[in-house]
């Protein structure tokens, strides 16, 4: 025991309660296992205990040690590689997958809040050694509140207004709206997709969200969104019963095409809100320096 | 090169509208048609595109 075991204490304790708060199993059903949560602890804890032993490090004027965080970084990208990997493997065998752009955005979230745990703990331990272990305790939650605040992001219900339309044929052509979906051939199929079918279209809100929601990464992320939260009208082997999700050339709309087990409307289009904005997806046109002389695009 | 969509056969009532390389299957109906392709579709996991009324093609995507 010495001056600094309590400190040190404080700091890795905080850093896992923050990893434990970031560590939920949501909709998106990852990480569900244990083993997977073990894991993301695992990592947490090492992150804490890098950003606590820093502080006394440097109190101790030893500059070198602050060189092991290089370490912690490299470490933590390979975080980010082995859930790629694992997600990328396991999507081939979704009945709708994720989608790359998704796995890209889960995966950097998953190296971020090793991050984020390594400053809290940076932080708790260097305001208990300056201070005291009560503006350790504000400082954490100050830490806590802004994670939770600024980590999560926009959800689509921000960014578009969507309403339901009931999908229909014009012959053997699958509409939303006016927005052409694709061809099915078999009246046998088109009875199913009449009975099962429910199409949406989501209106951007400004010019810069056209490009976003028209990302395939995007729209393959809404499309998995709904299927695991309202369950799917699919087997291998029907590649005609498929969710798709087809735009608008005219005015950036799109026509959003699924088959849920569920058929409750309000609930899709709440669950279409709540499809994260994914970070890989979203563009600024009208931050462009040509738009911005031009003034506003329309 | 990865072929990405590919037309896996043909099924029709008119022979004079189809040729080339893709197995062609003659019918009679369209009943008949409906229930060769259904069956096509699930053998070959593609799917029914209708061109017209007399003419499906199964594409694999």
């Amino acid at each position: 025991m010495n001056e600094y075991t309590y400190p040190i204490l404080f700091g890795v304790i905080i850093g896992v309660t923050i990893r434990l708060v970031m560590l939920r199993a949501d909709y998106r059903q990852y990480p569900t296992y244990l083993h997977g949560k073990v894991i993301h602890i695992s990592l947490g804890f090492i992150a804490a205990s890098l950003g606590t032993i820093a502080v006394p490090a440097i109190m101790e004027l030893e500059f070198t040690a602050v060189t092991f965080l290089t370490i912690a970084a490299s470490q933590f990208r390979e975080v980010r590689n082995m859930e790629r990997n694992t997600l990328t493997e396991l999507d081939a065998y979704e009945l709708v997958p994720r989608g790359n752009t998704y796995i890209e955005g889960i995966a950097i979230a998953f190296e971020a809040r090793n991050y984020l745990v390594i400053f809290t703990s940076l932080l708790a331990t260097l305001s208990f050694l300056v201070w005291n272990i009560w503006v350790g305790i504000i400082i954490s939650f100050v830490c806590f509140f802004i994670v939770r605040k600024f980590m999560s992001g926009k959800t689509l219900k921000d960014i578009v207004n969507i309403e339901y339309v009931q999908p229909h044929f014009e012959g053997a052509g699958l509409y939303v709206d006016n927005i052409y979906i694709m061809n099915i051939g078999l009246p046998q199929r088109q009875e199913e997709i009449g009975e099962y079918g429910m199409g949406f279209v989501l209106t951007p809100k400004n010019f810069n969200v056209r490009s976003t929601i028209a990302n395939l990464g995007q729209r393959q992320a809404i499309l998995h969104d709904i299927s695991v939260s309202m369950g799917v009208f699919r087997d291998s082997g029907t590649p005609a019963l498929v969710p798709l999700i087809k735009r608008d050339l005219d005015d950036g709309r799109i026509g959003v095409f699924v088959l849920p087990q569920e058929r409750d409307k309000e609930k899709a289009i709440k669950i279409i809100g709540a499809v994260p904005v994914l970070e890989n997806a979203i563009r600024m046109p009208s931050e462009s320096k040509a738009n911005k002389e031009e003034g506003g695009l329309k | 090169m990865k072929v990405e969509k590919m037309v896996l056969a043909s099924v029709t009532m008119k022979r004079d509208n189809v040729d080339g390389g893709s197995p062609i299957f003659i019918c009679d109906t369209k009943e008949e048609m409906d229930k060769v392709a259904a069956n096509l579709e699930a053998i070959l996991d593609g799917i029914s595109h209708a061109l017209s009324d007399e003419l499906y093609i199964i594409v694999k995507h």
